[in-house]
C-alpha cells in the first residue's frame, strides 16, 4: 500500500501513474481537502512545454538556469524540459480544454522570462483546468481510495524509512493511523506565513513540516517569490498573462518604469518582446517596484502604495476570451473594469521555491519518503521561478515521484514493526490530545499567527537586511516557544477547525523559521533573495544550495550543498532587450 | 476608509453538544468592501474561534464556502456586504445535511459526480508520441462553458427537484456529463448515459432554471438538462419507433 499525502495537481498526477503502472497498488490518497478545492486551481496563466517548431529544448533550459540564477539543479532542469511536451500532451488527452489555434493544434503564449511562446493555458484559468482534469480522470480507476478532510499529523518513521503517516478524519475527530510502504507528500506551498499573499487559506506548509520534522532537510527556503501583480484590496493574483498578452506597468507618471531597471529599452505597446519590460523575470519586476516605492513613484491606494496594470488597449475581445478571470476579480475585489481603467497592483508573495529536499527522482534522503510539487525542492527553479514553470514541474515530478515509489516499493523492504508503528502513532495522538486538552495557556492562535507574519512583512519580503533578519530569527523562535502555551477554545471533536487552525500555524512557524534561519545564513542576493547589506551575487560562497535541519527546541542548523551544474557555468542575468 | 458595525445571524450546530440548530448573532466592525466571508474570519478571530465553515481561495475558484446568505445559495468570497443592508443571515447549503455550523456532509454530491463517468473517454485512443488530438475553437466552444463548474454545489442548493428527490443527481453532475458527451475527442455518451438517462436522472429536472441563475461560474446547467433530455428522447424513439436503425 502507498500513501499520498496532499492532493493538488502533484498528489493527483502521481495517483493516476501509480494506477496506471501497478494496478494492483492499493493507492491511498490523503488530504485536508477535497481534490477539487486543492491550491492549483488558482493557478491562471498555464504550463510551459516546448511545442512550437521555432522553440527548442535548450532554449527552456537556458531560460529557466538563467531565470533561476543558476541556483537550479542542472540535471533536473533538463528532466523537465525533456518530459514537460510530453506532460501537456497526455492532459490533452485527458481532456483538459487547452485554448487551441484556429487550425485546433494547441495554442500557447508568452510569459515572463521565456525566450519562445511555450505557455500552454486554457484562458486565465489553467491551474484549474488541470487541477479539474486531474481529479476526474483519477475517478476511473477503483485502486485510488480518497480520504477526503484527513489531516496528516505525522509520519511514522522506524528502521530509518518511512511507514505510513498518522491523520486526523475531520469529520469524526478521530486519529487514523496509515500504514504503508512508500509515502509521497505534495503538500503544497507555505505563503500563509505572510500576511499579504496569492495563496488559499490552506497553504500552511503543512507537507514541508511533515517531512521537516521527520528529519528531512527543507532545501532553499529562503527564496519566496513575490509575484508583481497582486490586488492590492485583497491580494489575488492578475496572472502574468496580462503582460504576457500585451499589458504593460506604470508608476504614477504613466512612465513604463521597468526601462528603468535593467529591462528596457521600452518596447512597443501592445507589442510584448520575450524576456524585456513587462516580460522580464518576476523577482526584477518585484524589486524595481520597491526601488520606484522609495523613490515616491508609486500610487497611492487606501490599501497602500501600487503601481498601475494597463491593458486596456488589448480590447475587450481579447479581455473576454484569454483573461475573463482578472476582469472578474478586478471588478469584483477593486471595482476596477481593465476594460477601461488600469488597474492597480503591487507584488504580493506567490510561491515558495523552497521545501523538502529531494533529489532528481523525487526522492527524499529519508527511505520510502517521496515529494513533488510546491511543497518540494527538486530543485529545477533555483533562486526565481519563471512563470508557468510549476504546473509543469508538478506534473513532470509527481509523476517521477510515483515512478521512483514504484520502484522503491519492487527492491521490496520486509514488513515493518508494527508494535513499533503502533507506539509512534500513539505518541503523534497524545501529542494532539494534550493540544486539545491543555488549559490555562496565555496564547491565542490568531495572536501568535499574526505576530508571525508581520514578521515575515517587516524582515522576510523583496529585500533583506541581515539586522532585519537576525531579528525575525529572535522573533520566530519565541513565537515557537509561545506556542507551547496556546490553548484552544474549542475541545469538541467534529470538525474542529480551532484545532485545525492550531495545528497549520504550528507548521508555518517551522517553515518560517526555515526561512528567516537561512535567509540571515546567505550572505549575497540572488534571485528572491536580496540583501541590502550583501547587494552582490557571490559565486564563490554560495552557489549552493542551502539545507535547513529541523530542532524540536532550537533554530535549525544550516548547511549546504553543491549546485549540479552540467552545461551552463553562471552568468549574467540579461534582460535588456539587447539579446534579441 | 469607511467601517460598518455588521450584525450577523449564523446557523450554529455542533452534533456533540446541540440537540439541534440554532442561530448566534455576531456583531463586528467591518470594512465596507468586505465580502461575507472576512467578516466570518474577522468573528473567528477576534470573536468566537469554535465557528467552523471552509474557505481557501477568496477567488471564486476553488468552490469551498458555498452557503445560505440570506436564504440564497452563495460563494461567501463573493457575497459583498455592500449588497446586504441589514441583518446577514448565514446558514448552511440548503438541501445538505449540517456536518457542523456551516459546514455541510458532501457524500451524496462526490458519489454522483463519480457515477456520470467525468472524465474522457475517447473516441479514438491515441498514444502521446502522436501528439495531441486537433480540436478547433468552435469545437471547444461547444463544451467549454461546462467545463467552468467549480463543484461548490450551489445548483444543489438552488434546485427544487432535489430538495423533493433526494436520488435525482442533480444539475452539476449531469452538466458535467454534457461536457464530456459535447467534447469532440469523446465516444463516451453512451457509457454515460446509463445513468443521466435513468430514472433518478435528466427526467426529475422539472426546468425552473434556478441551477443556472445560482451558479457563480455563468456555466447553464438548465441547458445541459435540456439538450439531455432531448438526446434522451431522441435515443428512445430511434430503440422503438425505428427499429431498423439498429439493422
Amino acid at each position: 500500500m502507498l500513501r499520498l499525502s496532499g492532493r493538488g495537481g502533484a498528489g493527483l498526477r502521481a495517483a493516476i501513474a501509480l494506477a496506471e503502472s501497478s494496478p494492483g497498488l492499493r493507492i491511498a490518497l490523503i488530504s485536508k481537502v477535497y481534490p477539487m478545492r486543492s491550491h492549483t486551481c488558482a493557478a491562471e496563466g498555464g504550463a510551459a512545454g516546448v511545442i512550437k517548431s521555432d522553440d527548442s529544448l535548450e532554449h527552456h533550459f537556458n531560460d529557466t538556469v538563467g531565470g533561476g540564477d543558476w541556483l537550479c539543479d542542472q540535471d533536473a532542469v533538463d528532466y523537465l524540459v525533456q518530459q514537460a511536451p510530453r506532460e501537456l500532451i497526455q492532459l490533452e488527452h485527458w481532456g483538459c480544454p487547452w485554448s487551441r489555434e484556429p487550425n485546433g493544434s494547441v495554442a500557447v503564449r508568452p510569459f515572463g522570462g521565456m525566450k519562445k511562446q511555450r505557455t500552454w493555458f486554457a484562458a486565465d484559468k489553467s491551474g484549474f483546468h488541470i487541477l479539474h482534469t486531474l481529479f476526474q480522470t483519477s475517478l476511473q480507476f477503483p485502486s485510488i481510495q480518497r480520504f477526503d478532510e484527513y489531516y496528516a499529523t505525522d509520519l511514522l518513521v522506524d528502521d530509518g524509512r518511512c511507514q505510513g503517516l498518522t491523520a486526523i478524519e475531520m469529520r469524526s475527530g478521530q486519529m487514523r493511523h496509515f500504514h504503508a510502504r512508500a509515502v509521497i507528500v505534495a503538500g503544497g506551498g507555505a505563503g500563509r506565513m505572510f500576511p499579504f499573499t496569492t495563496n488559499g487559506a490552506i497553504k500552511t506548509g503543512d507537507g514541508m513540516a511533515l517531512a521537516y520534522r521527520a528529519g528531512v532537510p527543507l532545501k532553499d527556503m529562503e527564496f519566496v517569490q513575490y509575484h508583481p501583480t497582486g490586488l492590492p484590496s485583497t491580494g489575488t493574483l492578475l496572472t502574468e498573462a496580462c503582460r504576457g498578452e500585451g499589458g504593460v506597468l506604470l508608476n504614477k507618471n504613466g512612465r513604463r518604469f521597468l526601462q528603468d531597471y535593467g529591462m528596457g529599452p521600452e518596447t512597443p505597446l501592445g507589442k510584448p518582446v520575450f524576456k524585456t519590460m513587462e516580460l522580464g523575470p518576476r523577482d526584477r519586476v518585484s524589486q524595481a517596484f520597491w526601488h520606484e516605492q522609495k523613490k515616491g513613484n508609486t500610487v497611492p491606494t487606501q490599501w497602500g502604495e501600487a503601481m498601475l496594470l494597463d491593458m486596456r488597449h488589448l480590447g475587450e475581445k481579447t479581455i473576454n476570451e484569454r483573461l475573463p478571470l482578472v476582469r472578474d476579480v478586478s471588478i469584483s475585489y477593486m471595482g476596477v473594469d481593465p476594460v477601461t481603467d488600469a488597474v492597480p497592483v503591487r507584488p504580493v508573495v506567490h510561491y515558495m521555491m523552497g521545501g523538502i529536499h529531494t533529489d532528481i527522482r523525487a526522492a527524499t534522503p529519508l527511505a520510502g519518503l517521496f515529494a513533488a510539487g510546491e511543497c518540494a525542492c527538486v530543485s529545477i527553479n533555483g533562486a526565481n521561478r519563471l512563470g508557468s514553470n510549476s504546473l509543469t514541474e508538478l506534473l513532470v515530478f509527481g509523476r517521477r515521484a510515483a515512478m521512483s515509489a514504484v520502484g522503491y516499493l519492487e527492491c521490496g523492504r520486509g514488513a515493518g514493526n508494527d508494535g513499533a508503528l503502533g507506539a509512534l502513532a500513539d505518541a503523534a495522538q497524545a501529542r494532539i490530545r494534550a493540544l486539545i486538552q491543555r488549559s490555562g495557556g496565555k496564547e491565542s492562535v490568531a495572536g501568535l499567527r499574526k505576530e508571525m507574519m508581520q514578521t515575515m512583512e517587516q524582515h522576510a519580503g523583496i529585500y533583506r537586511t541581515g539586522e532585519g533578519l537576525a531579528e525575525a530569527c529572535g522573533k520566530l523562535a519565541d513565537l515557537r516557544r509561545r506556542y507551547a502555551a496556546i490553548e484552544l477554545h474549542d475541545r469538541t471533536n467534529v470538525y474542529n477547525t480551532d484545532l485545525l487552525q492550531a495545528l497549520e500555524l504550528g507548521s508555518m512557524l517551522d517553515c518560517a523559521e526555515a526561512v528567516a534561519v537561512s535567509a540571515l545564513a546567505r550572505k549575497e542576493s540572488r534571485g528572491a533573495h536580496q540583501r541590502l547589506d550583501f547587494p552582490e551575487r557571490d559565486d564563490k560562497n554560495f552557489l549552493r544550495h542551502s539545507l535547513a535541519a529541523f530542532n524540536p527546541s532550537a533554530p535549525p542548523r544550516v548547511d549546504y550543498r553543491d549546485v549540479v551544474i552540467t552545461k551552463s557555468q553562471p552568468g549574467v542575468r540579461d534582460y535588456s532587450g539587447g539579446h534579441q | 476608509m469607511s467601517e460598518r458595525q455588521v450584525e450577523l445571524e449564523v446557523l450554529r450546530y455542533n452534533p456533540e453538544t446541540d440537540s439541534e440548530p440554532r442561530f448566534q448573532r455576531y456583531s463586528v466592525s467591518c470594512r465596507e468592501e468586505w465580502v461575507v466571508l472576512d467578516a466570518l474570519n474577522h468573528v473567528k478571530e477576534t470573536v468566537d474561534p469554535t465557528l467552523s465553515y471552509r474557505w481557501s481561495c477568496h477567488m471564486a475558484v476553488c468552490g469551498s464556502c458555498g452557503m445560505m446568505i440570506n436564504g440564497e445559495p452563495k460563494l461567501a468570497c463573493k457575497s459583498f456586504l455592500r449588497d446586504h443592508p441589514g441583518v446577514i443571515r448565514v446558514e448552511p447549503l440548503a438541501h445538505f445535511p449540517i456536518e457542523r455550523d456551516l459546514v455541510t456532509v458532501i457524500d451524496d454530491f462526490m458519489a454522483k459526480l463519480a457515477r456520470v463517468k467525468p472524465y474522457l473517454i475517447p473516441k479514438q485512443a491515441k498514444s502521446v508520441e502522436e501528439g495531441e488530438y486537433l480540436q478547433t475553437p468552435a469545437e471547444l466552444k461547444r463544451y467549454k462553458q461546462y467545463t467552468l463548474c467549480i463543484n461548490c454545489m450551489l445548483c444543489y442548493a438552488a434546485c427544487p427537484e432535489y430538495g423533493l428527490i433526494p436520488k435525482f443527481i442533480g444539475p452539476a453532475a449531469i452538466s458535467m456529463a454534457h461536457r464530456y458527451n459535447q467534447d469532440s475527442r469523446d465516444g463516451g455518451r453512451a457509457a454515460r448515459q446509463e445513468e443521466i438517462a435513468a430514472g433518478e436522472g435528466v427526467w426529475d429536472c422539472s426546468f425552473t432554471g434556478a441551477c443556472s441563475e445560482v451558479c457563480p461560474e455563468h456555466v447553464d446547467p438548465a441547458s445541459a438538462l435540456q439538450q439531455v433530455k432531448i438526446k434522451s428522447t431522441v435515443d428512445w424513439y430511434k430503440e422503438h419507433l425505428m427499429p431498423w436503425l439498429k439493422k
